[in-house]
């Protein structure tokens, strides 16, 4: 009561808007509380060094020139001097479902520090586990229906950057889906909308992203097809693994199956593929005939699978390779007679083979067994005895 | 001798002395033997392959030690099994044509299919049907030859696509590239049926059928008792027996040797029960 009969003393004769030290002399208090019982205490210390700590109180606290406060304060419209960010936010995904306030991800705004300091919440190395407190959250995940990110994220090489290697170039959340102006992915302005991902990872990986573009997928992407693949298609989008480790690879002739349907359904028949899913990386996926991110159709002389290359191709790992060697069929469809008879002629011949043999001799020996036990259960064997 | 030792004298033989007829030569014993041990090592390092999608075919390859591992010991046992393969039909061929013994290739003896064999089915699978007795079989039945040449087509087919795979550069120069597609079904395909046909039909044919249950013992010993001779194989003791070529012994096989068969066969046998039952679900699934 007698710091509120001081304040009011220093208000009234002050007559102007009030110095920081007035506003302060109150609310540096400790256990300072509104009507609605939310802590109003500020660290004035934490203040003076925040990146605000030159402005005065009222220059954001806009609707309070003295005491007593007005009975209705307005809440700080921090757009008002961050306008474009303000405005970000505005368009935001984050704003459309009411969810997000620039305090949610700066924090305490008597505290704001440069985004270049290590305190800083939305400090690159930080900017994960700011985004996870909502999108690492079950809870939240499942009220607006996405993934559990956060955990996917910090799996993946981009967040082993960030958490083993500390590295300020990783890509953090920001670095794909943008700050303020984050935007759903299916809009068609957004960063992370299907074809501008291309861009959004070039922004880092340019070396990739000029061979992609030179590739089939690319070229088709830029032509409108839809069901061309972008970076994520292969990659994915938040669970990036390194490309030099065995597990990886080992599933990359799948991913590459969810489109190539029947060229991974022959290809599951060869050697290669079984090889493969025995666990070894030693022999041919997908990608060391096809390339990976410059992939050109075969009929294209560039291309590793064109017939003019393809002596070079499998002595990759053929040294020993000639042209009856790479007449090799890697996607033979045995169940073609047009275009594979000598296979398909094989693989029916074998079935009937099996069929045959296995069934006559099964029967016979059902037969048999049946026969000859009920034989020995009338006591006659062909036993010669327990020296036989 | 050593028929008490190992227990009574079977029934109609109560003379004490049990007396032996010699089935197979020492010869013809290490050949089997080398054929199961090879014939299982394949199995066991050429299934993985073929069910590669299994859950066990990835265990059992990083076992045997990775995949370069399990391709060494393949073509390690198939070396080997080829060898065997040759030196018998070498030795065939060298008794039949240098020893001019014609009854390798003609007759009561010989594995080549006879009139008598089309015979004996007829008259066999009338008496699982009840309609007839029991035929009387030579030295050799049908199901036994049947056996014995599967084993050269299966040597033809998977040996043949084996060796063009593993020496592919060479054979490319003579064979077109598709034909790799091929072998490679014709390889496994066989080697499928072989294992299916050698861990179902051969099992029961000559081991856990009733009459010989647990186990033959006489590819392993090359003995068997005149009286198990007698039932087993009629027509040839009636024919033999009493004659110079019949001539039995009173040597019983050593009791070491029926015990060692014994552990081997039933190693052998769970672990073929083993692989037809993994083979079998894998195929079902797929």
């Amino acid at each position: 009561m007698f710091w509120s009969l001081i304040a009011f003393f220093l208000f009234t004769v002050g007559g102007a808007a009030p110095q920081n030290a007035t506003c302060l002399a109150c609310h540096s208090q400790p256990g300072m509380t509104n009507s609605s019982g939310a802590s109003v205490t500020i660290n004035a210390d934490h203040f003076q060094k925040s990146v605000h700590g030159s402005l005065s109180c009222t220059d954001c606290h806009t609707s309070i020139n003295g005491f007593p406060h007005p009975a209705k304060v307005q809440p700080v419209e921090c757009g008002a001097c961050h306008t474009s960010e303000g405005s970000g936010v505005t368009e935001s995904v984050h704003a459309k479902v009411g969810a997000v306030a620039c305090l949610d991800c700066h924090g305490n705004p008597h505290a704001i520090v440069p985004v270049a300091s290590p305190q800083s919440p939305v400090y690159p190395l930080n900017v994960p586990r700011t985004c996870g407190r909502c999108h690492g959250n079950p809870e939240v995940a499942k009220k607006y229906g996405f993934p559990n990110v956060y955990a996917m994220y910090m799996d993946s090489i981009h967040g082993f950057a960030v958490t083993q290697d500390g590295l300020l170039v990783a890509a953090t959340c920001s670095s794909c889906h943008g700050t303020h102006k984050i935007l759903s992915h299916t809009n068609p302005q957004s960063s992370t909308y299907r074809t501008n991902i291309p861009d959004t990872c070039g922004k880092c990986h340019a070396g990739p992203k000029s061979e992609y573009l030179a590739g089939i997928h690319g070229k088709q992407m830029l032509a409108g097809n839809g069901e061309a693949p972008v970076c994520t298609n292969c990659h994915t989008a938040h669970q990036i693994v390194r490309v030099a480790r065995a597990s990886w690879q080992m599933r990359t002739s799948q991913t590459c199956g969810t489109c190539h349907k029947e060229k991974f359904a022959t290809y599951l028949d060869t050697f290669h593929a079984q090889v493969s899913a025995l666990g070894y990386i030693e022999v041919a996926h997908c990608w060391n005939c096809h390339g990976n991110h410059d992939i050109l159709p075969a009929s294209n002389p560039k291309s590793s699978v064109n017939p003019a290359n393809l002596m070079h191709t499998c002595r990759q790992c053929h040294p020993d390779a000639n042209v009856g060697f790479i007449s090799y069929q890697p996607h033979a469809n045995p169940h073609d007679p047009r275009r594979y008879p000598g296979l398909w002629f094989t693989t029916q011949f074998m079935k009937l083979l099996l069929l045959g043999v296995l069934s006559f001799f099964g029967l016979h020996t059902i037969l048999w067994f049946v026969r000859s036990a009920i034989h020995h259960a009338q006591g006659e064997s062909e036993r010669g005895g327990p020296e036989a | 001798m050593s028929s008490r030792a190992a227990g009574t004298p079977a029934a109609g033989s109560s003379a004490a002395e049990v007396r032996y007829h010699v089935r197979f030569s020492l010869g013809q014993r290490y050949l089997h033997a080398i054929l199961f041990s090879t014939f299982l090592g394949l199995a066991l390092t050429g299934l993985p392959l073929r069910f590669s999608h299994s859950a066990w075919a990835a265990s059992f390859a990083h076992i045997v030690g990775g995949f370069a591992a399990i391709l060494f010991f393949h073509k390690f046992f198939a070396v080997i099994l080829t060898a065997a393969f040759l030196t018998h039909v070498g030795r065939v061929l060298y008794l039949g044509f240098i020893k001019r013994q014609r009854g390798v290739f003609w007759g009561p003896n010989s594995l080549v299919p006879q009139p008598k064999d089309l015979k004996d089915i007829y008259e066999h699978v009338r008496w699982f049907l009840w309609l007839g007795p029991r035929p009387k079989f030579d030295r050799f039945a049908y199901w036994e030859k049947f056996d014995y040449w599967a084993v050269f087509w299966g040597m033809a087919i998977i040996g043949f696509s084996g060796y063009t795979m593993w020496f592919a550069p060479f054979f490319a120069k003579i064979l077109p590239g598709s034909w790799f597609n091929i072998a490679l079904v014709l390889h496994g395909e066989e080697a499928l049926l072989a294992v299916w046909f050698i861990f179902t039909v051969h099992f029961f044919n000559t081991h856990l059928r009733p009459d010989s249950f647990p186990m033959d013992l006489v590819i392993f010993t090359g003995k068997e008792s005149e009286e198990e001779w007698k039932k087993k194989r009629g027509e040839e003791y009636e024919r033999l027996h009493g004659r110079p070529e019949g001539e039995t012994t009173a040597v019983a096989p050593p009791r070491w040797l029926k015990n060692f068969a014994r552990l081997i066969g039933t190693f052998v046998i769970l672990t073929g029960f083993a692989l037809l039952w993994l083979t079998l679900v894998a195929f079902l699934k797929a």
